[in-house]
């Protein structure tokens, strides 16, 4: 395998999405889409399309740049520092991935358009208040030629702003995955109104029509398709969580440096030092994990299941601790919506929800570990 | 050096180990007793033991990458690898291993005179002569500086005066590297000499101390005048905190990398079931967690592997291995005395097995520097926060 390192073409992607977001989406970015009642800017995601972002997983057959996982981690990462709001996750990583691996004309042409920025995709997988994809119960009943769809999905990220939605519905033949239009007839969205101030909705499925060119993969066999697209996300979900956390500390630390209590600078009390330095292991460990997440879904995908769960477990806690630390660390202004960490503690809430939280991926990992 | 190179040495490497390895020494189990430490009273548990280091020593590798003309075979970290998996591959120990290899030695590269360099670098690649590590006093244990065993001028010698604690098999070792105080009056850290003692001196007597696991690998040691030539000090007079800063940094990963390789290889839920050990849900919870830090810590170590390996180095980042890996060791054997119950609770006084394990890891976190130490370490140097 590759080394934990960034070789050089991550190096620049890192540098350059840097630069690029530090101007085009600052925590202010995400404060005045709230503040406006937005949760999507369209000339934000046509910039990123145009950088080759939306096709960081396109094959280039379809006008992708098919730079791999461990790119997209660079980019999720790099978003996640500066809590970025865009269907990157949704669109780019997770249904560029599960279309990649059916070779129809139709899921080759959808590529095209992910690539372009064309298009918005949702994953509505989960009808409970967990990650469960495999309980999933919306029923797909044959009908003629085709299917009938009815049922809810919860906690559909990106689905208010989306185009077209994966679900995954329960066929007499077991889980299978469809691609649909997010406005065909029987289709109703309700916006949720999230903490962290992002696109989330519900759907409710109300007969709705669904042909067999719908379908993407095998009937019966959805997961196959979902299960590789699932792991993308929560690697690059990982990656985008270390990236908060990282913001997050860099926030922490340099208020340590500056603000004066009792006449000096908090940060020259050992107890916040400590405190510090501790979360530092934390983010470093998380990193190595995160990294290695990205390495395995490029070179060996089919044995990356623990790897990717590894990471998003670690990203999860670490996050965690990290909006802890720095709402606790600032004090009475950390708790301020004038202030940005809140916006970090509630976003790393969300993300820790989405895609399996600790105790979901931890349980893969003692799978694969013989517990 | 390409691939085709590598697999060459690969190739070389197998059909040496394969016609040179004893029989003997293959596919046992690492018991202490199969651990080969050297020195000059050292007895061979077999003629194989001693057959194995002559002929790796004599090749070079025992210490594979040390220049040839110290003892070592010049080998670069591709081919270093190369050769620790072709030696893994056949379930042998190490045919020599010692502080003299892992401590002494990178001092000794990095700082020693080339006279230095020659006397004392070989005998350690051939097992001959067994060092250990004279740093902490009763008086100078996390605030190391302030060592006060004193080295006072007469001539071209010295006379060593003082106490040294925590001395790893000192009573074993033939030769001690020791801090000592050259220089009274300067500032803590800028008195201090890194000066090679024979421990057959007169006026140099060990005493080994009895931990709470049972076991006595550690001792007090004494210098009573003991005469000790100037020529014997490495680097510079009264810098020696700039070698001692050197070492530590190795001991450091050294620490880390033991108690993290041996959870990378083995899952906590599998070494409980080995040993019919028992879990509630909330030692299974804890077990879990404990298991998710074991592979990212792993991986870690990888990461910083590959830095150092592209040149990067590790630097101030090993107080952040060895405080992560010795943090998580005292975990898992707490859980490990968890799941063992009563069971894990019988004594016999020296080797108690598990539970002298549990207790023996409690000093993870204080030998080579306190979890405490390598915070401030980390705070100070890596964040950048003021002191």
């Amino acid at each position: 395998m590759s080394t934990l390192l960034l070789n050089e073409d991550e190096i620049m992607l890192q540098d350059s999405a840097r630069g690029f977001l530090d101007n085009a989406a600052p925590v202010s970015h995400l404060r005045g889409l709230r503040d406006a009642g937005d949760t999507h800017d369209p000339k934000l995601w046509a910039e990123m399309a145009q950088m080759g972002w939306t096709g960081v997983l396109v094959p280039e057959e379809s006008g992708g740049s098919d730079m791999g996982h461990a790119a997209a981690g660079v980019l999720a990462q790099e978003m996640g520092k500066t809590l970025v709001t865009s269907p990157f996750l949704s669109t780019a990583v997770m249904a560029a991935t599960a279309l990649r691996q059916v070779a129809t004309d139709r899921a080759n042409a959808a590529l095209a358009q992910i690539a372009e920025g064309r298009v918005i995709y949702a994953i509505a997988v989960d009808e409970g208040h967990k990650h469960n994809p495999e309980a999933a119960t919306l029923a797909a009943i044959e009908d003629g030629n085709g299917f009938r769809l009815n049922g809810s999905k919860g906690f559909v990220v990106d689905g208010g702003n989306a185009d077209r939605v994966l679900v995954l519905a329960m066929a007499e033949a077991g889980l299978t995955l469809f691609d649909l239009p997010a406005d065909r007839d029987g289709i109703a969205r309700t916006a949720a109104s999230m903490i962290d101030a992002r696109d989330a909705v519900s759907i409710d499925f109300s007969d709705v029509q669904a042909t067999g060119e719908d379908v993407v993969g095998v009937v019966g066999d959805g997961m196959s398709v979902l299960r590789p697209a699932l792991e993308a996300g929560q690697a690059a979900l990982a990656a985008e969580m270390a990236g908060l956390a990282a913001g997050a500390f860099d926030m922490t630390v340099g208020y340590l440096k500056e603000r004066k209590q009792f006449g000096i600078e908090i940060g020259r009390f050992q107890v916040l030092q400590h405190r510090a330095a501790h979360l530092w292991c934390e983010t470093e460990v998380t990193a190595s994990a995160v990294r290695n997440a990205g390495r395995m879904l490029d070179e060996d995908p089919e044995n990356a299941t623990m790897a990717v769960s590894l990471a998003k477990a670690r990203a999860t806690q670490t996050a965690k601790l990290a909006v802890i630390e720095g709402v606790q660390m600032h004090g009475g202004i950390g708790m301020t919506d004038a202030f940005d960490m809140g916006f970090y503690m509630k976003r790393a809430r969300v993300a820790t929800e989405w895609l399996g939280d600790y105790g979901y991926h931890a349980e893969r990992v003692a799978a694969a570990r013989g517990f | 050096m390409t691939d085709t190179n590598l697999e060459g040495f690969r190739a070389e490497t197998r059909a040496w180990l394969e016609a040179n390895c004893p029989s003997e020494m293959r596919g046992g189990e690492r018991t202490e007793e199969a651990i080969c430490w050297g020195g000059r009273n050292w007895e061979f548990s077999s003629d194989a033991q001693r057959q194995w280091l002559d002929r790796m020593a004599a090749k070079g590798w025992t210490v594979p990458t040390w220049p040839v003309e110290y003892g070592g075979a010049d080998l670069d970290r591709a081919h270093d690898k190369i050769l620790t998996e072709e030696i893994n591959r056949l379930e042998v120990p190490l045919p020599v291993q010692s502080f003299g290899i892992w401590m002494l030695g990178p001092a000794l590269l990095a700082f020693g005179s080339h006279e230095q360099k020659l006397e004392y670098l070989p005998p350690i690649a051939r097992g001959e002569v067994r060092w250990c590590q004279g740093y902490s006093e009763p008086g100078a244990g996390s605030d190391l500086a302030s060592v006060q065993t004193k080295a006072d001028s007469d001539g071209d010698h010295y006379i060593v005066n003082g106490q040294k604690v925590w001395t790893s098999y000192a009573d074993q070792a033939d030769c001690i590297f020791a801090l000592v105080r050259t220089d009274r009056e300067a500032p803590k850290h800028l008195g201090i000499s890194f000066l090679l003692i024979d421990m057959e001196t007169e006026g140099v007597s060990t005493k080994p101390i009895r931990l709470i696991s049972g076991s006595s690998p550690f001792c007090e040691t004494f210098f009573d005048d003991v005469r000790v030539p100037k020529s014997n000090v490495v680097g510079t007079e009264h810098r020696g905190w700039d070698v001692a800063k050197h070492l530590l940094t190795h001991e450091r990963e050294m620490i880390s990398g033991g108690g993290a390789g041996l959870l990378g290889s083995r899952a906590l839920g599998a070494v409980i079931a080995e040993r019919d050990g028992e879990m509630d849900a909330t030692t299974r919870a804890e077990a879990l967690v404990c298991e998710v830090d074991a592979q990212a810590i792993s991986l870690t170590l990888e990461r910083y592997k590959d830095q150092a390996e592209a040149g990067g180095g590790v630097g101030d980042a090993s107080a952040m291995l060895k405080y992560a890996g010795t943090e998580l060791n005292k975990r898992r054997h707490e859980l490990l005395m968890s799941a063992g119950g009563s069971q894990a609770l019988e004594w016999d006084g020296t080797h108690a097995g598990l539970a002298a394990d549990w207790l023996r890891t409690k000093a993870n976190s204080i030998e080579g520097g306190t979890s405490e130490v390598m915070l401030s370490i980390i705070s100070r140097r890596i964040l950048g926060l003021p002191s």
